[in-house]
């Protein structure tokens, strides 16, 4: 019998170590989470690749994909959300690839950080606006 | 403003590629009043492939007035550059005569005297009288169409896009890409892509449950030895500019890195060309191909820019082949070792005097027309005014839809959107109800009326101003400014988003809009599901019909700073 895709993603995450954001009471503020997660290194830039939409098609929907080859952990923000802080995911050594994609929801026009620790400590970040607008009139 | 000696220099004279535009040419030839259709057609055969690109007819079977805009402002890296020149900059740049056809075909100025004296532009029928000729001479030629094909008229609402894919398949093209074609929404679409003999190419279009790509990104072609990639680039903002829930399975988006994936791709099979039949509008495609490597011709679309000669952007060449019918490009290149040499180009005016119908096409587009004759023909009408809309800010078309709106409908403002279709008329000519669909046709033209409160009406104003205005061209989709009637504002296009917008008052009284007000307000092309009222060519009709003689006063109510 074949499998569906469905079923063969559904299967396949269960051997992902993905650690979605715990609710949390009390937002943390952007430069909160940022600290926790580089443990105050200087982030840097190149070596991580995020890829989102200009112009989001539906705000509440927003696909964006982070990869980091030799990341240990990349963490997503959506800086302009009243609570920003997205997912983290964490890579164990077997990983075959440090690269993951999710769809996030997005309260108006803002930046998106994403930030990926490598295995010796230093961190990199890449940024993307995604513009959610009301619509306009293309010709 | 560059020079256009300046220009010349930035694009062609400082690459390794040796090309060589007729533009030139066909200035003489007008120069000594000797327009034929011979001349027009007049092209040394170059190199060893041959491109005819059309793009964004509109579904105009028929010659047309299409007047050029007179303000096109471009910002940022845009600024006094094409296709953001215009009027008499734009003659001095390209070094055309004032009152010669070229001047004519690619300018606003004297437009109804220039128009009385050259003609209407454009019809298939004289399309395809170009394309056979190119033919003739180059049998291998490769026939691209940019889309916005199979809407804007009467008779392809009618006929869901009928009428224009049994002519674009008389014409022979040999693939396509997309935008208001999927306002007949999706499973018509995929109902007209299944019989196409040719690829309908989207190398941007993604299934929105898996992301993955729903259509075919690109075609080969094997041509006088040569193998040619063709890639296509559908319009990036569809479900944001255009109804989303028409075509609810599909996500568009810019996607620059899938278009170098896809550009590596093809170069890894070994290509020796590689050409992006785009839909992202021109701005959006020089930023694109400054980033995106390995693309050799771009043949941009969507904001129906006219440029008479290609620009040079790194080793990529951008063609911007104007609109409705007007022009039809014929690109030259000469292809070795799996590189492109250099190129010969030309934009053909199809002055529809001029150039002899095709009989064939001309059959093909009467019977498409015969049953609906009498409804397209019908007068309803008469204007007095010069009849236009493309321009960043209302056109005369804009004013007297807003006024029939506002009247029609018992509203204190009228908002009309900024598309860049909507064809010209002289004054003096009729008003038939085929015009008034042709600045109007569409699926999704219900003329809704609303209580909006000043706020929301500064966010839809700010909201358009950014999708033209902002200074990153991946941030703009391609229209023009919101139309408004009954209301008057101020706006400076250097600003950011939320501060360009100021000075909100009623027109007619001068009365300051308020935020916390609420306003009764009509328009059309609503991208919400479920809107009611009339459709909007309804509502025209029936205004023009209890007017008579349409006669409009100049426009004053927007001031622009900022430039």
């Amino acid at each position: 019998m074949m499998i569906t895709r469905r079923e063969a993603i559904l299967a396949g995450f269960g051997s992902i170590a993905t650690a979605a954001v715990p609710s949390m009471g009390l937002a943390a503020t952007v430069d909160e989470l940022t600290a926790t997660f580089t443990g105050g290194a200087a982030a840097g830039e190149g070596g991580l690749t995020l890829t989102a939409p200009e112009i989001a098609e539906n705000g509440n929907t927003v696909p964006v994909e982070v990869n980091a080859p030799g990341a240990v952990a990349i963490m997503i923000l959506a800086t302009g959300n009243p609570e920003p802080a997205v997912a983290t995911f964490t890579f164990g050594p077997a990983a075959g690839s440090q690269r993951a994609a999710t769809r996030i929801r997005l309260a108006k026009t803002q930046d998106v950080v994403a930030m990926a620790k490598m295995a010796d400590g230093s961190v990199v970040q890449a940024s993307a606006t995604v513009k959610v607008t009301i619509g306009g009139c293309g010709g | 403003m560059i020079t256009r000696r300046e220009f010349l220099q930035a694009s062609v004279a400082a690459s390794a590629i040796v090309g060589i535009s007729g533009f030139g040419n066909w200035s003489r030839l007008a120069a000594q009043q000797a327009l034929t259709q011979d001349q027009l057609l007049q092209f040394d055969d170059f190199g060893n492939v041959t491109l005819i690109h059309i793009t964004d007819i509109h579904a105009q079977l028929k010659p047309i007035w299409f007047r050029e805009p007179e303000i096109n402002i471009g910002v940022g890296e845009a600024a006094g550059r094409p296709p953001h020149v215009t009027g008499k900059d734009f003659i001095k740049m390209f070094n055309l005569t004032p009152g010669s056809p070229e001047a004519y075909a690619l300018t606003y100025e004297d437009f109804t005297a220039l128009g009385k004296t050259y003609g209407k532009m454009g019809g298939m029928d004289r399309v395809a009288t170009v394309v056979k000729a190119i033919k003739a001479a180059r049998p291998e030629a490769i026939l691209l169409d940019g889309g916005d094909t199979w809407h804007g008229s009467m008779t392809s609402f009618l006929t869901k896009g009928q009428d224009m894919v049994d002519v674009m398949n008389a014409l022979g093209v040999e693939a396509m890409t997309s935008h208001w074609e999927w306002t007949y929404g999706s499973e018509r679409v995929n109902e007209i892509v299944e019989g196409l003999p040719f690829p309908f190419l989207g190398a941007n279009i993604f299934d929105v449950e898996w992301n993955e790509p729903a259509y075919e990104p690109y075609t080969i072609f094997e041509r006088g030895g040569v193998r040619i990639a063709v890639i296509g680039q559908a319009f990036p903002y569809m479900p944001i500019a255009n109804p989303g829930w028409m075509f609810p399975e599909y996500s568009f988006g810019i996607r620059e890195e899938r278009m170098q994936e896809v550009v590596d791709e093809v170069r890894g099979q070994g290509v020796d060309l590689v050409v992006c039949l785009s839909h992202n509008g021109f701005d959006v495609d020089r930023k694109m191909i400054s980033r995106v490597k390995g693309i050799d011709v771009i043949l941009t679309g969507h904001t129906h820019d006219a440029v008479p000669e290609p620009v040079l952007v790194g080793e990529t060449i951008l063609i911007a082949s104007g609109s409705n019918g007007k022009f039809v490009s014929r690109v030259d290149l000469d292809v070795r070792d799996g590189r492109m040499m250099g190129f010969r180009h030309k934009l053909i005016p199809i002055f529809s005097d001029v150039i002899a119908p095709d009989a064939e096409m001309a059959s093909l587009i009467d019977e498409a027309r015969a049953p609906f004759k009498d409804q397209l023909e019908e007068q309803i009408g008469t204007t007095d005014s010069l009849l236009y809309r493309r321009g960043n800010f209302n056109g005369t078309w804009d004013d007297l839809i807003c006024r029939a709106v506002r009247s029609e409908r018992d509203a204190q403002i009228a908002l009309s959107p900024g598309v860049r279709w909507g064809t010209t008329l002289l004054p003096g000519d009729a008003i038939t109800r085929e015009d008034i669909h042709n600045v109007t046709s569409m699926t999704y033209g219900a003329c809704y009326r609303n209580a909006m409160t000043g706020e929301t009406l500064k966010l839809i104003l700010e909201d358009v101003a950014d999708n033209i205005f902002n200074t990153d061209p991946y941030y703009q989709q391609g229209g023009d400014m919101v139309r408004v009637g009954g209301l008057a504002y101020a706006i400076d296009v250097s600003k950011p988003i939320g501060e360009r917008i100021s000075d909100m008052r009623l027109a007619d009284t001068g009365e300051a809009i308020e935020a916390a007000k609420s306003y009764t307000v009509a328009g059309w092309a609503s991208v919400n599901e479920g809107t009611e009222g009339p459709q909007i060519w309804d509502v025209i009709e029936s205004h023009i019909r209890k007017i008579g003689t349409v006669s409009l006063e100049p426009n004053t109510t927007v001031t622009v700073t900022g430039i």
